[in-house]
């Protein structure tokens, strides 16, 4: 039988708040245990919450770049369980008003692009930590995470492969960092996936019975971890047996799935609006004053960069993959806006390359654009060959901030392209190789190259080599 | 002087007739001398107190000082007090020590108050009658053989027997006004949101509001001009201009529109508070005041709404109470989930108990649109009888409590019984109404009974002014239990 994935997800993006969501203590990773946890975040008797504005403003900014309504009011709801990690016996989630509602996100799979809506996402606190790495038969609980403000993004059902999960998290997962919510680092658990996964027959209306895979933070993990989901299903049911609607772990050292619990077994959450929060009433015009001030979306930039720049999908795609990139990208094509093949081609190329090398980020780079443009510019005008203008890259790298037009000075570097200067060394050359002359002319096209090569040498590397191929052709004719 | 009233002790200590040091160590020796017996304070220090009030005598000297500073106060052992035990009358918080102060306690403090101790309470602020207190019941002073009302009967008794002029406490179900009528003395709940709620160990958050008590509405007032205002750390706190609750005490109440709630006066009223209620609104149209019956149809249905959302949720509030972090922790367990249960079994008392299980049910899948919703949507009837009520009359009055203090183990076989005393008190807090007590007299058995008065919101002023007026042509406020050796 021909089976359908079914996947929706539902991704936790840690909010980029200095602090907590309901709390002044500070949200920075890596501190000593329990040393970022106030009276309210270790639920001391009596403390209250208090909502952090800045937390409201990244969910509606959130809300305006998927094109999603803002609810107002939103209202705050306890959500009950017993955990250790957990100081106050319930998480503060929103229920039935979350403050985003609706949405899409727009996927780019190899050839077409795809929507995906969005159901929801709602503003929450996060639970401490568990370690049982050192604490010889006991739990440690670090609540320095407690009370991190979250965004929980659930997408409607409507991915059909582990390869379109991957595509969306992706998508939104550089969505966040566009927007400037989330530093999306995943390995600190910034971005954390929930993956929903049933599978039914191809052409079926219905649902099948549903797993949830909590918990997944690399790509890599949710592709496999959704792979292995879905070939369990098709294994059970085409043996005759029957899926029970679960809660999933995946673990990776093993690559499968695990069952954590089941719907029998659910918690009942006890949901009921928080009375310590007041229903969140947002004004109109709050929202028009975060909707000025979003940046241009990805999507947006991608579309521009096809139409006005005329580069390819994949180009424009890479180049709109981090804000920081794209920015870079844009303010060297505004210095040379007739070239911007030729910018895209080393942003992409000589400039990520190197980034990638010495690990650093697009921030970080040691040539700033205005750099860059000005190399490429005596690129594009014949001024250098593109291998000097790796050298004069290689010297700008060096971080004195010097122009190309310096360096070219500086070193001499300006690319020849007198036809008598060019003509002198063709000669020298040709007289001294005369073996590969009669080569090339006995019909070894690969004694050309070799010959232009020499030229270029002798030139070091100065010569316009469309020239020198061009004269070269032409004398081995006479 | 233990009888004297807020303003006179501020007199005797702004002219130094007597140091708050003294002062603190007469009522002290007091507090040593009779809480053996009425067992109103879970927690004395004397030596944190002296200190407190050798820093106010400072202040008073160098003349940086207010109305309460050096005047002793006691605060309910529901507020969060840096340094003391916070128990919140509960085994669970027996050894709680609170790292820091309830903005009530930081209010007071500024003032230059001396705190005195925490009193008993009904365990996490549950019951009318400071029976299911961890520490014991607490005796009221009028007779020993009776209750002194709860959930601030620890309050209430050390303020009539004089063991400190003034004493703060919460009022959910109505814990101020309830034991404040039982015992004779004055109390008042404020608008809900005009005093902070941080640090006070939550009950009920929706219900919850702190408030004074004290002997008289002019002491309440005084008290309450210090303890009132917004406060960012609490999000339901209200944001508005301070009042000064003592300007208009004095003002005439001549021709006030008294609102008498038909179902205040209905069955379930026993006859000797009925004629003491009806002893005071006598002395109130003599005041120049006129009647009018008025109705809340949905009051009715009001102890019933109240026991769905403060059990709903106290049963969360209470969740943070895990043995985990602070508090009792069961000595023997096996693991986490055992840790919980015994701690959690070990730590809370029957009546806790019974609300958690109560308030759990409620908010389970299934119930919640029958109990917990039915119930907010009764809440917003209730609101709206008392909004309609007061657009024909400026207050209202009735009862407080439909009985005089009852006996010492009479209703704790009977819960539904326990939960009737709050009948009249309840049902104005869910409305979110100020609403104060004051002592008009005595019914059976010499005990005392109560005349509640109830406001619109924020009319706080008013209610004082009216309370004030009476106190001036009666002396019930005055009168001391017998026996108390002053």
């Amino acid at each position: 039988m021909q089976w359908e994935t079914v996947i929706g997800l539902e991704v936790h993006v840690q909010l980029l708040t200095r602090s907590k969501i309901f709390s002044g203590a500070s949200t920075a990773y890596g501190a000593q245990p329990n040393s970022q946890a106030c009276a309210g975040d270790i639920a001391l008797p009596g403390t209250l919450p208090v909502l952090n504005r800045k937390a409201v403003e990244y969910a509606i900014r959130f809300g305006l770049a998927i094109g999603a309504t803002i609810n107002s009011p939103s209202v705050f709801d306890r959500k009950n369980y017993f955990y250790p990690d957990l100081p106050s016996g319930y998480q503060i989630s929103q229920l039935a008003y979350p403050i985003v509602e609706g949405g899409h996100i727009t996927i780019q799979m190899e050839d077409k692009e795809k929507i995906i809506h969005l159901t929801r996402a709602h503003l929450e606190e996060d639970a401490g930590k568990s370690t049982h790495e050192g604490f010889h038969d006991k739990t440690g609980i670090d609540l320095n995470r407690a009370g991190t403000g979250l965004l929980e993004i659930v997408s409607e059902p409507e991915m059909r492969s582990s390869a379109e999960a991957v595509a969306y998290a992706k998508t939104l997962h550089s969505l966040v960092r566009w927007i400037g919510i989330c530093d999306g680092n995943m390995q600190e658990g910034s971005f954390r996936c929930d993956a929903n996964v049933s599978v039914r027959p191809a052409g079926s209306k219905e649902f099948g019975t549903r797993c949830e895979i909590k918990n997944l933070n690399s790509f890599r993990f949710l592709e496999k971890a959704i792979e292995y989901e879905v070939a369990r299903h098709i294994d059970v049911l085409e043996s005759g047996g029957k899926l029970i609607q679960q809660t999933r772990l995946y673990d990776a050292d093993r690559d499968e799935t695990r069952a954590m619990r089941s719907k029998e077994n659910a918690y009942d959450y006890r949901y009921f609006p928080n009375p310590d929060l007041l229903p969140v009433v947002i004004p109109e015009e709050w929202i028009e004053q975060i909707r000025e001030q979003l940046p241009e979306l990805p999507k947006d930039r991608y579309n521009r960069y096809i139409h006005d720049f005329g580069l390819t999908a994949y180009d424009a795609d890479v180049l709109t993959a981090t804000r920081e990139l794209a920015d870079y990208f844009e303010k060297t094509v505004q210095l040379l806006p007739e070239q911007s093949k030729l910018c895209a081609n080393w942003v992409m190329g000589e400039v990520s390359g190197r980034l990638h090398k010495e690990e650093l980020e697009i921030d970080q780079c040691l040539v700033s654009p205005e750099q860059l443009a000005g190399l490429l510019l005596r690129i594009s005008d014949g001024t250098v060959s593109g291998k000097i203008a790796k050298d004069i890259f290689d010297s700008m790298w060096q971080g004195n901030g010097n122009s190309a037009d310096a360096i070219i000075d500086a070193k001499n570097l300006r690319q020849i392209s007198d036809d008598s200067e060019i003509g002198k060394w063709i000669d020298a050359v040709l007289t001294a190789n005369q073996q590969q002359v009669a080569d090339y002319r006995a019909g070894k096209e690969k004694a050309f190259n070799s010959l232009v090569g020499q030229v270029m040498k002798m030139s070091k590397g100065k010569a316009n080599p469309a020239q020198v191929n061009a004269l070269l052709k032409k004398r081995l004719a006479e | 002087m233990l009888n004297a009233s807020l303003k006179q002790l501020s007199l005797l200590l702004s002219e130094k007739k007597i140091s708050s040091a003294e002062l603190a160590g007469e009522f002290l020796a007091r507090i040593k001398a009779l809480n053996p017996d009425l067992n109103a304070f879970i927690t004395v220090d004397e030596e944190k107190s002296l200190k407190q009030a050798q820093a106010a005598d400072k202040m008073i000297a160098s003349g940086q000082f207010t109305a309460l500073t050096g005047i002793p106060v006691a605060q309910k052992d529901m507020f969060c007090t840096k340094g003391w035990l916070t128990t919140c009358g509960s085994k669970m918080l027996s050894n709680f020590v609170s790292p820091y102060d309830a903005a009530v306690v930081n209010q007071l403090d500024r003032a230059g108050m001396v705190n005195l101790g925490k009193t008993n309470m009904d365990e996490f602020a549950m019951g009318s009658s400071n029976e299911t207190s961890y520490y014991g019941p607490v005796k009221n002073p009028w007779d020993r053989q009776a209750v002194p009302g709860g959930s601030s009967g620890g309050s209430a008794c050390a303020v009539a027997a004089r063991l400190v002029p003034a004493a703060t406490g919460s009022d959910t179900g109505g814990s101020i006004r309830q034991p404040a009528a039982l015992c004779g003395i004055s109390g008042i709940r404020p608008t809900y949101g005009l005093v902070s709620r941080y640090g006070m160990i939550a009950l009920a958050s929706s219900i919850d509001q702190a408030g004074p008590m004290a002997k008289s509405a002019e002491d309440l007032a005084l008290l309450l001009n210090s303890m009132i205002g917004f406060d960012e750390r609490d999000s339901t706190s209200l944001q508005r201009e301070k009042e000064n609750y003592t300007q208009d005490l004095e003002k005439s109440i001549d021709g006030l529109r008294i609102g008498l709630p038909r179902e205040f006066f209905a069955e379930g009223i026993s006859s000797d508070v009925s004629s003491a209620v009806e002893t005071a609104l006598a002395e109130y149209r003599k005041l120049g005041a006129t009647f009018v019956e008025v109705s809340l149809p949905n009051s009715k249905h009001a102890v019933s709404v109240y026991c769905v959302l403060a059990a709903a949720e106290a049963s969360s509030n209470l969740s943070r109470f895990d043995g985990i972090r602070y508090g009792y922790r069961t000595p023997h367990h096996t693991n986490l989930e055992d840790l919980y249960t015994k701690t959690r079994a070990e730590g809370f008392g029957d009546e806790v108990k019974r609300r958690i299980l109560m308030g759990t049910h409620v908010l389970t899948h299934g119930c919640y649109e029958t109990y917990y919703l039915q119930a907010q949507k009764l809440r917003r009837l209730i609101t709206e009888d008392f909004i309609k009520a007061f657009e024909q009359c400026d207050v209202m009055m009735g009862p407080t409590s439909p009985t005089v203090a009852f006996n010492l183990g009479e209703k704790c076989a009977d819960p539904t019984q326990m939960y009737l005393s709050d009948t009249y008190t309840c049902t104005v807090s869910l409305a979110g109404l100020p609403g104060m007590s004051i002592p008009i007299g005595f019914g059976n058995n010499k005990r005392p009974a109560g005349l509640q008065i109830i406001g619109n919101y924020f009319r706080e002023a008013l209610l004082l002014n009216t309370a004030h007026r009476y106190q001036q042509v009666t002396n019930w406020h005055e009168l001391t239990p017998p026996g108390i050796n002053l």
